[in-house]
């Protein structure tokens, strides 16, 4: 048998963002011991990269907000598919979560009477983002980083990726882990596990996402028997980097748009006037005047059309970009130079600022940037109970980008740092709570070795592929038959180039010895991501209406029936299973005032 | 267009230079070239990456010897004919290739005392007094400003020294106008600020522009100066035990 090390906690946090994190604290706090499994080193997670903000009904720039005009919001940006528990219990708790920060040493940006100031964004009806300038990401990330170091009984375990969940009895009992430096095996026995993975993005060729974007969690958790939902709903953000290649689908911050900036088409036409949908037009400007006094804080001024929902704003810009008015590298204008002095843009957007200086030859505070559509946030996810977290495999929990059901069919900027915040210490919670009314299970041999063989045999001299030219070909893949927009004929097409991909996947090679050696990581990773696209392209296949971030050409308007339904995605004995589960109805109460006209 | 690019490789302490031939295009970054290389040559060759939009601070490593991220480092500012040369930072030890164990940092950062936050219910802070905070909070950890410091470079005092990010986190939390905590003895004894003399290397090199030395440095070298070595308090101290 393979050598490996032995390591045992009450709970098994998988993957060290911002709701690994804030659940490890959580279940700190219970009294559990913890062992947190971090892919990359600590504090570089992929929630360092979040821009604009954290929203949270704290009020303080505008009173009126509230946590039921929070809920509203979030409901409507996710087309009414969103899981309605979840989305209460995210707005009543956002704010609490957010002044914990503070006390654990976070600095916002503030309000003239020195509170936590916040800015507009995308779908939000008040200005109820937490931020610091274009960094609140790094800000959140770094703040929980250090006080979970100095948490009682949290193990880290850095650059460390986790190969499979053990179970016994439909019960998720450990899991398989490598180092990533010296490639040594790690058998990690616990309680209960929790995945907070994020998303898949890395499935794509245009992505804001980071290479540990690739679905570990939802394809382990697939795999060891939880349900997976809404897995067809995927956030292309309107705003990507288009040019030069090297940076195209870098995320261009919706800040820019919340401070004022505007999208331009090549006959320099506002054009997102003619994009507003009919739900969202009484609380939208109806013209540049109306849209240029919101700027200016005039009252009753309605929100300029930028700010619509990223899914709108999204489709928008492709349909410029295809019917002949886009910008010269595919993309159309997005202008915040002649709508704030430089002072000011370099004080509110100063990565953008750098960013677009240092990679793209741009003065952002001169010039109008050229952005377009990229892979951004997974709106789908591990099926979850909104109030503990808990996935429908016993022991399993999940949270952030890494669970479903908060954000519905598309995500509302700003919705996701206070979402992992809010279910990573619901989950952290909870999963400890499980761990410490459960005894110990111990890891069968036979799996652990059978896990063991399996993740070893990348480097088996049989093997011929280049895994670095099977991920192009999956982008490819995904890029053309799940993308933006999709039909049936495409869908079909793409599951069996996925399904050929997946058996050469299985001929992918590692070169070299086991001591970090990205080819290895990618062939596992692969493994993954194979699982998590074909969960995409048959739930996107199902689901035959265009709804939030999922727009299928061949059926371009809601179905209310459809809009009703949870397409969940279950392994069974003959592969994929794709089961059609009925919401939960939200009370009339709260019905009636997410579908007011305006608020 | 076709560009040289020479790669320390190996591990621990076994290393050779290994010269690729890349193709160049536009706006093309070094971790570009890295990654290309990777895909094509050299499919074991390791690098640590995460954004590559300069957030995370992961692809550190000295290009054509001075301390850059990889993913914000343009193939263009590099003279066409000559080879671009990429080495692992010098100041950490070496896991693989182009990748440090940084471990010393996190090591460091445990030691220092953590935010202490009042005991208020309406925690207030104007935005004058808390733009210096946010200025070193915008640190990405890339620990560039580590490897460059000659006391850790040259001298390699880490026992004794926390080294400039760690010197400013002590400032950030020393200028936070919320916070409780007094770390001036700790800075002076456990984090070594005296062996810091002042020559900006680390300014120079933080890809997010902080004002290290002059900013976060130099003034807690004037507190540790004000509390330990004022003839005046010290003789108060002295009379008053």
């Amino acid at each position: 048998m393979e050598e490996f090390e032995e390591k045992k906690y009450d709970v098994l946090v998988i993957g060290a963002g911002g709701a690994g994190i804030r659940a490890a604290i959580a279940a700190s706090d219970e009294g559990a011991t913890v062992g947190m499994v971090s892919k990359s080193l600590l504090g570089k997670a992929h929630t360092v990269m979040a821009e604009g903000g954290a929203a949270a009904a704290l009020g303080n720039t505008d009173k009126r907000d509230n946590w039921k005009a929070h809920f509203r919001d979030t409901i409507r940006g996710g087309k009414y598919l969103n899981n309605w528990k979840m989305a209460k219990i995210h707005a009543e708790q956002a704010p609490e979560r957010i002044m914990e920060l503070e006390k654990w040493g976070a600095v916002f940006d503030r309000t003239k009477d020195g509170k936590i100031n916040q800015r507009n964004f995308g779908g939000h009806r008040f200005p109820r983002l937490a931020h610091v300038g274009d960094r609140t990401g790094l800000e959140i990330i770094r703040t929980v980083q250090d006080k979970v170091i100095h948490q009682k009984n949290v193990d880290i375990l850095m650059e460390c990726t986790v190969v499979k969940i053990l179970t016994e009895n439909n019960q998720a009992i450990g899991a398989l882990a490598y180092y990533r430096n010296n490639g040594k095996l790690v058998s990690i026995q616990a309680k209960s596990i929790i995945m907070a993975t994020g998303g898949i993005g890395k499935a794509y060729r245009v992505t804001s996402n980071s290479w540990e974007y690739t679905g570990d969690g939802h394809s382990l958790a697939y795999l060891a028997g939880a349900d997976l939902q809404d897995m067809e709903f995927i956030q292309f953000h309107p705003t990507g980097m288009v040019w030069p290649p090297s940076v195209k689908g870098t995320l261009v911050t919706e800040g820019v748009r919340g401070e004022g900036g505007i999208l331009l088409n090549n006959k320099n036409e506002r054009f997102m006037f003619n994009y507003i949908p009919e739900a969202f037009a009484a609380e939208t400007a109806k013209n540049e005047k109306e849209a240029n006094d919101w700027l200016k804080g005039v009252k009753g001024a309605m929100r300029p059309p930028e700010l619509l929902t990223r899914d709108v704003v999204a489709k928008a810009i492709m349909n410029e970009v295809k019917e002949g008015r886009g910008s010269p590298h595919g993309g159309v204008f997005l202008d915040i130079a002649n709508r704030q002095p430089p002072e000011y843009i370099k004080k509110k957007l100063p990565s953008m600022y750098h960013q677009f200086k240092e990679l793209g030859d741009l003065d952002i505070t001169s010039e109008p940037m050229e952005v377009g559509p990229t892979t951004h946030y997974m709106m789908g996810g591990i099926r979850v109970d909104a109030e503990t977290g808990a996935s429908t495999l016993k022991g399993m929990y999940a949270a952030g980008e890494a669970a479903a059901g908060l954000h519905g069919a598309n995500r509302l900027g700003g919705n996701s740092l206070s979402d992992l915040l809010v279910f990573g210490k619901i989950a952290g919670s909870s999963a400890a709570t499980f761990a410490l009314n459960s005894k110990e299970r111990a890891i069968n041999k036979d799996d652990l070795n059978k896990a063991m063989n399996e993740a070893l045999d990348s480097f088996n001299k049989d093997r011929k592929e280049n895994p670095y030219h099977l991920h192009k070909e999956l982008q490819d893949i995904m890029e053309d038959h799940a993308g933006i927009v999709r039909n049936e004929e495409e869908l079909t097409k793409g599951i069996e180039k996925l399904k050929e991909l997946g058996k050469r996947v299985e001929n992918a090679k590692a070169f070299g010895n086991r001591a970090y050696n990205p080819s290895w990581h990618l062939c596992l990773d692969l493994k993954n991501m194979i699982v998590t696209s074909l969960a995409v392209t048959e739930a996107a296949k199902e689901r035959r209406e265009s709804r939030g971030g999922h727009t299928r050409l061949d059926y371009p308007d809601y179905d209310s029936e459809l809009g009703m339904l949870n397409i969940i995605i279950r392994k069974s004995p003959d592969g994929i299973n794709v089961i059609r589960s009925n919401k939960e109805i939200m009370p009339d109460e709260l019905y009636e005032f997410v579908h007011k006209e305006a608020i | 267009m076709k560009r040289k690019v020479i790669i320390q490789r190996g591990e621990e302490s076994d290393f050779f230079m290994h010269e690729f031939e890349i193709d160049g295009g536009p706006g093309m970054v070094v971790l570009d070239a890295v990654h290309q290389i990777q895909a094509n040559d050299a499919p074991d060759l390791a690098v640590r990456w995460n954004c590559k939009a300069g957030k995370c601070g992961s692809c550190s490593a000295e290009v054509n010897g001075k301390p850059k991220l990889m993913c914000m480092c343009r193939m263009s500012d590099y003279d066409e004919s000559e080879p671009i040369v990429i080495k692992p930072m010098k100041a950490f030890p070496v896991i693989k290739d182009l990748v440090n164990d940084v471990s010393w940092n996190y090591e460091v950062n445990k030691k220092i005392l953590p935010y202490q936050h009042p005991d208020t219910d309406d925690p207030r802070m104007m935005q004058e007094d808390v733009d210096r905070v946010q200025e070193f909070r915008k640190c990405i950890e890339c620990f560039l400003c580590q490897d460059v410091c000659h006391v850790i470079r040259d001298s390699d005092m880490k026992s004794e020294y926390a080294g400039p990010r760690f010197l400013m986190r002590n400032a950030m939390l020393e200028m936070h106008p919320l916070d409780q905590g007094d770390r001036l003895e700790t800075l002076k004894e456990d984090n070594g600020i005296g062996l810091c003399n002042i020559t900006r290397c680390c300014t120079d090199v933080c890809p997010e522009n902080i004002a290290i030395t002059d900013n976060a440095i130099i003034p807690m070298k004037e507190r540790i100066v004000d509390e330990y070595y004022d003839p005046l308090k010290w003789i108060w101290k002295k009379l008053t035990g």
